[in-house]
């Protein structure tokens, strides 16, 4: 069993917080494959779609066949855990500062050996379950787990280096008026966060979910994404205290173009959606980077929540989905910019929620609990994208398939 | 398989090693240069008498080998790089040996190379080859104490190898090394000392590494009667191999690519293992010399633990092996690792190996290995030399 994690001390304000440092990031364009799968928390190897050899390490043609028709395929993750060392000596200046780094050769039932981190509850000679995780450099690797599950398995050192577990780390719900508001606060808290705080702004407004909060161990906090004083101000405050920060903030009216006689809307969409997110991330992204060396309770990762029809848009919310889809570019941006400091970039895609705005559209709607679910889920395993619900994840299969074609079946005129 | 060509009429001499050292604040063209020298001043060459030249180097970027025809000013009809590192000894060997052979050349000058500037070795890891960026340096980035510690691990677990079987190679190279006034380390080293060593990467610990550090290693191929012209003691070459990628399924290394051509290397000597009066094993970790031993047919498969309990491997001993100390006492000079076994051998079957010589040495086994391209070396090769009676 692994060594239940421990809240950090209290933090002293004069010693210097450690710089963030990061594994080594250079990468093939081949190996990036691994990168993509651990993305959405997938095991897959490249299979040769000739002669079906599994690769590894990534190649540009087959080393049985000399097919270059290599695509990855999700595949069996077991094998053997035949050799392993603890690396006490390295010239890397993230790996020095986590000595002993322990690391293995498992051999996949597939075939392929692989070099692997491994977790610590992990026997010589036993059978293990390889995990596609991203590391901090934000590229994919892999870390042999037990076959079977063990005691604080998540708090093994190298495996939490590879999540972003809200366990004992502080998080920044930014906008508490939203219908999954208190489910994600209740969701976070039951996965050990430290503390749960839920930006507030118009406080003078009543909201039903207040009352919902209010029986949470939650601190509200006067918070308007769309006021840039106010970003600035909680920032200058708390930026230091959050480790993971939820974007929760949202502005949605239905409707496409024509639906609409002016571009009112449209501004708020843009204000809340897409320039709020900006605001956040100018106030609190410095802050967050520089924290992410900072121990037990650093700062590692970045939420946010976006609609699933950022990736390809219909006109029943066609105008809302525009400003997910530059929010959902921004991020990616983003990932960029935090790239350097190992701040991840989580973006959670669900389809219809079950709230007041997508009543006129047809089940299956995803609830704030199980889109909290999700979010958590997503963080424990380090995703970068997270495809909440039936709809999103049907949703990201077609864009995968062919995006011209999901354009085309989302944009279907009516029969008049 | 048709008998392959022998080497007859060829012959490898004026080897030359240049003193290391840890840190140079000077160019692998430096360290080459300074070999090349050395090594026709030997013959009574001029730059310009040489007709073949090859180099081995990892620290030569952005140069090759065409850039250094130029930078020294020689002018060749043929000409080689050889990355092979580990290898590159014996490689530069039978490739310089055939060209002299059929006549493409007359004289090749056979260098390898490196500097080591503090943090060289740092950027040459980072570098060093796709599938290690992609698939082991992400890994806890140890370069290749990770592979080897992996491979050591196995080694011990398959074959109930010991840590003090490591040890008494360690230990006796070091006494080999305090004879060889080049080397890097020169404090005895003790058992204990091995034993109780800073761990780097269990259960490799410091005494199974190498020292990497700059220097350069060099010697020339010619016909055998351009040698005796010019009053050269000199070597045959009496068989070679090479091999690469081999057992590529195997899912640790346990054995190289000497394994599949052993049996050739000998028919081509005319000779056996128990002919050889000393060994120079490729020892860039003490578990791959055991892998050589067992693999160029001196003891089975699992077997060299046991084989060299018995056995002294020191200049004096009864099985001489790595006698300048190799490079887990002399240092690892970059690509000259992959020459400093061969240099030391032709000074030891020609007589010239001063204070490390072993008695009527005759005979000579060299094995070279090279390239943790990912998990394992890729290169083998091995030559078995014969001094001029």
């Amino acid at each position: 069993m692994s060594d239940p994690l421990q809240p950090p001390v209290k933090k002293n304000p004069q010693k210097r917080t450690v710089s963030p440092t990061r594994p080594p990031e250079g990468r093939s364009r081949a190996a990036l494959g691994l990168t993509a799968a651990a993305a959405e928390g997938r095991f897959a190897l490249q299979c040769c779609a000739e002669c079906g050899a599994v690769q590894y390490p990534p190649r540009d043609a087959c080393s049985t066949c000399l097919s270059t028709e290599l695509p990855w395929r999700d595949v069996s993750p077991k094998g053997t855990l035949i050799a392993d060392t603890f690396v006490r000596a390295t010239t890397s200046l993230y790996f020095r500062d986590r000595l002993p780094w322990r690391t293995g050769t498992v051999q996949l039932d597939l075939g392929p050996s692989v070099i692997c981190h491994v977790h610590g509850d992990c026997e010589k000679g036993a059978r293990v379950v390889l995990l596609n995780r991203l590391d901090r450099a934000g590229q994919g690797v892999l870390i042999a787990t037990p076959e079977k599950r063990t005691p604080n398995m998540q708090d093994d050192p190298q495996l939490r280096a590879m999540s972003s577990d809200p366990k004992l780390r502080r998080v920044l719900i930014t906008d508490a008026r939203s219908p999954n508001a208190p489910a994600l606060a209740k969701a976070l808290l039951a996965a050990g966060a430290a503390q749960v705080f839920v930006g507030e702004g118009e406080i003078w407004r009543p909201y039903p979910e207040r009352a919902a909060l209010e029986t949470l161990a939650v601190e509200f906090l006067p918070l308007d994404v769309t006021d840039t004083s106010s970003v600035n101000r909680m920032a200058a405050e708390y930026g230091g205290k959050i480790d993971i920060l939820i974007n929760n903030a949202r502005f949605l009216r239905p409707g496409g173009v024509l639906a609409r006689g002016d571009t009112g809307f449209a501004r708020d969409e843009i204000e809340v959606n897409y320039l709020g997110l900006m605001r956040l991330a100018q106030a609190f992204g410095p802050v967050m980077c520089a924290r992410t060396g900072d121990g037990v309770n650093s700062a590692v990762a970045w939420v946010n929540i976006l609609a699933a029809t950022s990736l390809s848009n219909s006109p029943e919310m066609g105008c809302f989905s525009a400003s997910q889809s530059a929010a959902r570019a921004l991020s990616q941006s983003l990932r960029g910019e935090f790239r350097s400091a190992g701040l991840r970039v989580m973006n959670t895609y669900v389809g219809p929620t079950e709230d007041d705005w997508h009543q006129p559209l047809p089940p299956p709607k995803v609830t704030p609990n199980a889109l909290a679910r999700d979010v958590i889920k997503g963080l424990i395993d380090g995703l970068e994208d997270v495809y909440s619900g039936d709809v999103a994840k049907d949703m990201a299969e077609k864009y995968r398939r062919d995006p011209k074609v999901l354009e085309r079946e989302l944009t279907m005129g009516d029969e008049a | 398989m048709a008998r392959r060509q022998g080497y007859d009429g060829v012959v490898v001499t004026a080897p030359v090693s240049v003193p290391y050292e840890r840190y140079s604040i000077e160019t692998a063209h430096w360290w080459i240069s300074r070999a090349l020298r050395a090594s026709l001043q030997a013959a009574g060459l001029k730059p310009l008498e040489i007709d073949g030249f090859t180099v081995s180097s990892f620290t030569l970027s952005p140069d090759t080998a065409v850039g250094l025809t130029q930078h020294l000013g020689l002018c060749p009809r043929w000409l080689d790089h050889i990355p092979m590192g580990g290898a590159s000894g014996v490689v530069a060997l039978r490739r310089a040996a055939r060209a002299v052979q059929a006549g493409d050349a007359d004289i090749v000058a056979c260098v390898a190379g490196d500097t080591n500037h503090i943090d060289s070795f740092r950027t040459l890891l980072s570098g060093f080859s796709r599938f290690a960026s992609d698939a082991s340096y992400p890994y806890g980035f140890g370069g290749p104490n990770v592979n080897f510690a992996l491979l050591t691990d196995r080694y011990m677990q398959e074959f109930n190898a010991t840590r003090e079987d490591f040890g008494r190679i360690c230990v006796a190279q070091r006494d080999n090394a305090l004879r060889y006034p080049n080397a890097m380390m020169k404090k005895p080293l003790t058992l204990e000392d091995y034993l109780n060593a800073r761990a780097i990467a269990d259960p490799i610990a410091l005494f199974d590494c190498v020292m990497p550090c700059a220097g350069a290693e060099a010697f020339l191929v010619m016909r055998e009667d351009e040698a005796i012209k010019r009053n050269l003691p000199f070597a045959r070459i009496n068989g070679t191999i090479e091999r690469h990628n081999a057992h590529a399924s195997d899912p640790v290394q346990l054995r190289g690519g000497w394994t599949l051509d052993v049996e050739d290397l000998y028919e081509m000597a005319g000779c056996a293992p128990s002919d050889m009066d000393l060994v120079q094993t490729y020892d860039d970790y003490p578990v791959i010399s055991m892998m050589q031993i067992e693999d160029l047919g001196f003891c089975e498969k699992g077997g060299a633990p046991d084989f060299l309990r018995n056995r002294d491997m020191t200049v004096t001993g009864d099985f001489p092996h790595n006698t300048n100390g190799g490079q887990l006492s002399a240092g690892q000079a970059g690509a000259a690792g992959g020459f400093i076994g061969l240099v030391e051998a032709i000074r030891q079957v020609t007589g010239t190996a001063a204070g490390t010589q072993v008695k009527d040495a005759r005979r000579a086994l060299v094995s070279g290995f090279g390239m943790i391209n990912y998990d394992r070396g890729v290169c083998s090769s091995a030559a078995i030399l014969e001094g001029a009676a």
